[in-house]
């Protein structure tokens, strides 16, 4: 966590006292020296706060734990410095509260419970990393330059990169060996004087850390979700929402990204969510293995775990923290995507900070400048230049919780303005346990154009005709749904039958995932495109067929349709050639009907 | 004026709704408890929410009325609320706040415990996994409940909620495990002869020994109902973690709890929200509903089924929408089943058990359990919609294959959901399902695996 006993500057002298509690919200007086997102301790028992408010002499203060007991007159220590995350060899595979304490420190200190006033490091200052260096005495350096790298899990190399603000040449660097967090592994002589350099960086977490140069996202995500890779994908270093009512399916989807989307690394935060399913992924995590790689999960993810038992004030901070870590990793060159679930909940924390402030709310509660914050959130996604050669990209995906499952609501609305793709989870292909209950009606992504050109250069595949051709068919259907809840659909059109029933094999045969089955939950890009590609396959011969006079019936009878409805579950990515088998049974399969249907056209000749 | 050591202030600055409001008060700190003395002599109890240089806003729990501004006296204990507790309390009947109803003295021996709990690490959390078979196919074939859950039945008046959680109570166990469940039971401004058919429920399974009750009703103080989960969660977690024992917490009825949390935070002038209710709700909520689950270290477990009442029958009403966000699942109880005579009435679409994942199963339950839930929700959820087409346009103008799914729909309905007081055991509630689906043209289940039909399908 932001601590002071390391801290470079002595911590200031000027103590406040307490005078008002409200909650997690605290007033002191005798702090007209402080500054506003100072980090400060209230009480002997040092209670982690922020000032969030400065007027004259009086400092408004949210507490990161408990207040209870906590009397006017007690004691205000100021750090002199803002709420800042560590950052250094050491975060990859752990699990952290809202302002980065780790929680199995926590537990070693205190048990099953969380009490209060427990100080604990971010970064472990007695583990040794084995340091390479990648730059030698004399080299030019600027910021974004790599120094040397530890190899931090067997899935992530640690970057050691120059800091903003330092450029010059390398005075010193050390040899390669082992080297604490804390150990001296650089001097790096600029206009300004000597710059020593350890591995441990701290940074203001509600500070944005810009790209050096933004770029335009253009590489999709790949995710293994076939109704997301295909239809509604999200770029990598975009923004995406995932809204839903409960039970919708938002956190299973999270976990799906999480666990297999090919970024480098993840940043899962709980915020304001259920305990269990942070214990679930703690507990699966370590034995999922990544498609790519072979190698656990959880070398490469970070988790931050601010339940909705725990203090609502660190719900706040914990998307700060989870983003700016994204930003320390993506600047080091990776590709790095983070999970908030659930930016509801995290605006409601803002909403009751609010309201203890008695400010002025304007829609549901919520203070004029939620938008501002949520924009200022989703902005820190992004994909761009990062140093010399160097790329990486943030990727923001936020559940959000609407009350009643209402969408109209103000977290719902003003989130959509600042994200790209939005996946509307439905309550009734949720009820109809139709996974993910991603609606093919009200989702879209604004990555379409690229992606298609991604698909084309790099796979050579004609994706945009595929995805088309897809949803029209089921655009159609939904049209078409209206008409038959009025007329029944034995009352339209053959070919327009034939839409319900392609349809129909498109939803369950390729749409519906299921996350707890182990072949269906992840899908290659290979197995992805095949089984779009049998299903359109499908619906051209049907159609051909139908417009020769083929009563639709004999397509719904058809053998192979029950082979397209579980072809997901049944066939292996390692085993795609039995796709091209089912797709050989299917047009033997039309071939007779075909030769079925000239038969009784020449009979009847 | 000192007694005990502590200081008493007389008289108070204002009264508004169930908050008194101190001045001149020192020494005090947040959260304290505050026994005030009405000017007939009564004493109550309150809690402080927000202390203000010298001012102090007391949350008075059995309400505010006979309070006056001079004579009132006002003592602050010097620590947060606290209970005793000890396995001595089981068996025993105790109040909205913790004392005795029953005529017998507070246990002598127990620890002294903060209402309020502490947050469970997430990493001292041991993901719930048990198969609890409660005998009911909604419940044990659909949405399974699991050793260590938070499982609410949301219901509206007149529905037999709490037939259905007596029939839990009675009949839970875990296949091939001896060990029993004890029971605390919290009930928040509830009629006495609901209060009295549960205490009736609790002798019949011959078990009031193992039974610990806090009752604040219908015509107890409201405010008080605000602590009466804390207190008995409070005892849950002493008796799970402590004591390693199957805790189920019974908590009835959660909109009552909510209701009192509303009347403090209008009272308070907290910024309102849906209805009126006070933004923090959520988090109140997961406060009570996360006190659940499995721990590092200890063998017990707390399971939960908070009742919750949807006001006119409205899922998206504040309440149950919030404690759906909450919990790990819910079992609706649907009116329109209830006319047609089906018990128990539950309405499965929207009910939904989060944690029968890792519970069901081969090794748990059996291995075509979660494909046959699954099927059985896609099947049914087509049955809707076949009924809404039939309604206008008729049943005789379906197709073959749609009229079978009425069939279905039926005997569904009729067989799986209606049983009564009847106790199945999984592998009845499995078969029947399996009944269920072979109304079904063999094309229609795909979401089944092929050794599954080939196995129990085809077998019939
Ligand atoms: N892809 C999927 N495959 C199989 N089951 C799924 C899938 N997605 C969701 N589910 C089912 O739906 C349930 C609810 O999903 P989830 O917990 O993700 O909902 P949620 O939208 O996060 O709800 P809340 O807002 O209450 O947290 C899961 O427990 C699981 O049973
Ligand atoms: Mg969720």
């Amino acid at each position: 966590m932001m601590t002071t006993n390391k801290a470079e500057k002595t911590a200031p002298t000027q103590t406040g006292t307490v005078t008002y509690i409200n909650g997690p919200v605290v007033k002191g007086a005798g702090m007209s020296e402080a500054n506003v997102m100072e980090l400060v301790y209230v009480s002997d028992e040092r209670l982690a706060g922020e000032i969030i408010n400065l007027n004259g002499n009086v400092a408004t203060i949210q507490v990161y734990e408990d207040t209870t007991g906590i009397k006017p007159g007690m004691p205000i220590y100021r750090s002199g410095q803002p709420l800042s995350v560590e950052l250094a060899p050491g975060l990859v595979g752990k699990v952290f509260d809202g302002i980065a304490r780790p929680l199995d420190l926590i537990r070693e200190k205190q048990g099953t419970f969380i009490g209060r006033g427990v100080h604990v490091e971010t970064i472990d200052a007695e583990t040794k990393w084995k340091f390479t260096p990648a730059v030698k005495d004399g080299d030019t350096v600027e910021p974004g330059t790599i120094l040397g790298a530890v190899p931090e899990t067997p899935l992530l190399e640690h970057r050691i990169v120059v800091p903003a603000g330092i450029q010059g040449t390398v005075k010193k660097i050390a040899p390669a060996g082992e080297y604490t967090v804390t150990d001296e592994i650089a001097v790096i002589e600029t206009d300004d004087g000597d710059h020593p350099i350890t591995m441990l960086q701290r940074w203001p977490v509600r500070r944005v850390h810009s790209l050096k140069e933004r770029l335009k996202p253009s590489v999709p995500l790949i995710t293994g979700q076939r109704v997301i890779d295909i239809l509604f994908p999200l770029a990598k270093g975009g923004t995406a929402a995932v809204p839903g009512g409960f039970g919708a399916g938002k956190t299973v989807l999270q976990h799906q990204l999480a666990s297999w989307s090919d970024a480098d690394l993840i940043i899962y935060i709980g915020c304001g969510e259920r305990g269990n399913e942070m214990t679930d992924v703690l507990e699966e995590f370590p034995k999922l293995k990544d498609p790519r790689s072979g190698h656990p999960l959880m070398e490469r993810t970070i988790l931050i775990a601010n339940t909705s038992n725990m203090p609502v004030t660190a719900r706040e901070s914990s998307i700060y923290t989870g983003v700016t870590i994204a930003e320390y990793f993506r600047d080091m060159g990776y590709n790095v995507a983070l999970m908030a679930d659930s930016t509801s909940r995290w605006a409601e924390a803002v909403r009751e900070i609010a309201g203890r402030l008695e400010e002025m709310p304007v829609e549901e509660g919520f203070p004029a400048y939620l938008p501002a914050r949520l924009a200022e959130f989703y902005e820190r996604a992004g994909y761009g230049k990062v140093g010399p050669d160097r790329y990486g990209s943030i990727t923001i995906i936020g559940a959000v919780s609407p009350p009643g499952g209402d969408f109209t609501e103000p977290v719902t609305q003003n989130t959509k303005r600042f994200i790209r793709t939005f996946w509307a989870l439905d309550k009734r292909l949720a009820f109809a346990r139709h996974f993910p209950a991603i609606s093919w009606i009200d989702t879209y992504s604004e990555y379409i154009e690229e992606m298609a050109d991604w698909w084309q250069q790099e796979k050579h595949i004609d994706w945009r005709r595929l995805r088309q051709q897809a949803l029209s068919i089921l655009a159609r259907e939904n049209e078409l749904q209206k008409i038959v809840q009025i007329i029944g659909p034995d009352a339209l059109p053959s070919d327009q039958r034939l839409i319900l029933q392609v349809a129909a094999l498109i939803k369950e045969g390729f749409l519906q995932q299921n996350a707890m089955d182990a072949i269906d939950r992840y899908s290659t890009p290979a197995k992805e495109v095949k089984m779009i590609e049998l299903l359109m396959h499908y619906a051209d011969r049907a159609k051909e067929l139908i417009s020769h006079g083929l009563p639709v019936y004999r397509i719904q009878e058809m053998k192979v349709n029950l082979k397209l409805l579980t072809m997901k579950q049944e066939i292996p990515d390692d085993k795609l050639e039995e796709l091209d088998k089912i797709k050989e049974e299917m047009d033997a399969e039309f071939d007779q009907l075909g030769q079925g249907l000239a038969q009784t056209a020449q009979a009847r000749r | 004026m000192m007694a005990n050591g502590r200081r008493v202030y007389l008289g108070v600055e204002q009264v508004s709704g169930p908050l008194v409001f101190v001045t001149g008060v020192n020494g005090v700190g947040y959260g304290e408890i505050a026994e005030v003395t009405t000017s007939f002599g009564e004493v109550r109890r309150g809690r402080v929410l927000i202390i203000d240089g010298d001012t102090v806003a007391i949350q008075v729990f059995e309400g505010t009325s006979d309070i006056s501004a001079t004579k009132t006296k006002v003592r602050f204990a010097g620590r947060p609320l606290m209970i005793k507790v000890s396995e001595e309390m089981l068996g025993r009947v105790f109040d909205g706040t913790g004392r005795p109803l029953d005529g017998a003295p507070l246990p002598l021996s127990g620890e002294e415990r903060d209402i309020n709990g502490a947050a469970i690490n997430p990493v001292s959390r041991v993901y719930p996994e048990n198969f609890i078979q409660t005998g009911i196919s909604a419940i044990d074939g659909m949405n399974t409940l699991i050793r260590g859950q938070k499982l609410p039945i949301f219901s509206t008046s007149g529905l037999p909620h709490n037939r259905l959680a007596a029939q839990i109570v009675k009949q839970a166990t875990i296949p091939g495990e001896e060990s029993e469940f004890v029971i605390v039971f919290a009930a928040m401004g509830v009629k006495h002869d609901e209060a009295a058919y549960f205490e009736e429920t609790f002798r019949e399974t011959g078990a009031l020994e193992n039974v610990v009750m806090f009752l604040n009703l219908a015509d107890d103080p409201s405010i008080e109902r605000t602590i009466t989960p804390r207190v008995a969660l409070t005892v849950a977690e002493y008796l799970a973690f402590e004591r390693n024992k199957h805790v189920l917490v019974i908590m009835t009825d959660m909109t009552n709890y909510c209701e009192a949390l509303r009347e403090v935070a209008t009272a308070r002038g907290d910024v309102p929200t849906r209805k009126g209710y006070p933004g923090y709700l959520y988090s109140d909520l997961a406060s009570l509903y996360e006190r659940t689950g499995r721990v590092i270290g200890s063998d017990g477990s707390i399971t939960q089924i908070p009742i919750v009442s949807m006001p006119n029958n409205d899922i998206t009403h504040p309440v149950p929408d919030l404690t759906g966000y909450i919990t790990e699942g819910q079992i609706v109880l649907d009116p329109k089943l209830d006319r047609q005579g089906i018990y128990p009435p539950i309405s499965v679409l929207p009910s939904l058990s989060r944690l029968m994942k890792d519970g069901i199963g081969e090794g748990y339950t059996r291995g075509d359990h979660p494909n046959l839930a699954n099927q059985l929700y896609g099947s049914y959820a087509r049955v809707q919609q076949i009924r809404n087409i039939a309604s206008i346009i008729g049943e005789e103008e379906l197709s073959a294959v749609d009229k079978k799914y009425l069939k279905f729909g039926e005997f569904f309905e009729q067989e799986f959901l209606n049983q009564g007081d009847e106790n199945r055991t999984i592998a009845e509630t499995l078969d029947l399902g399996w009944k269920a689906l072979g109304v079904l043209p063999v094309e229609e289940l795909g979401r089944l695996k092929h050794e599954q039909i080939e196995k129990y399908y085809k077998a019939r």
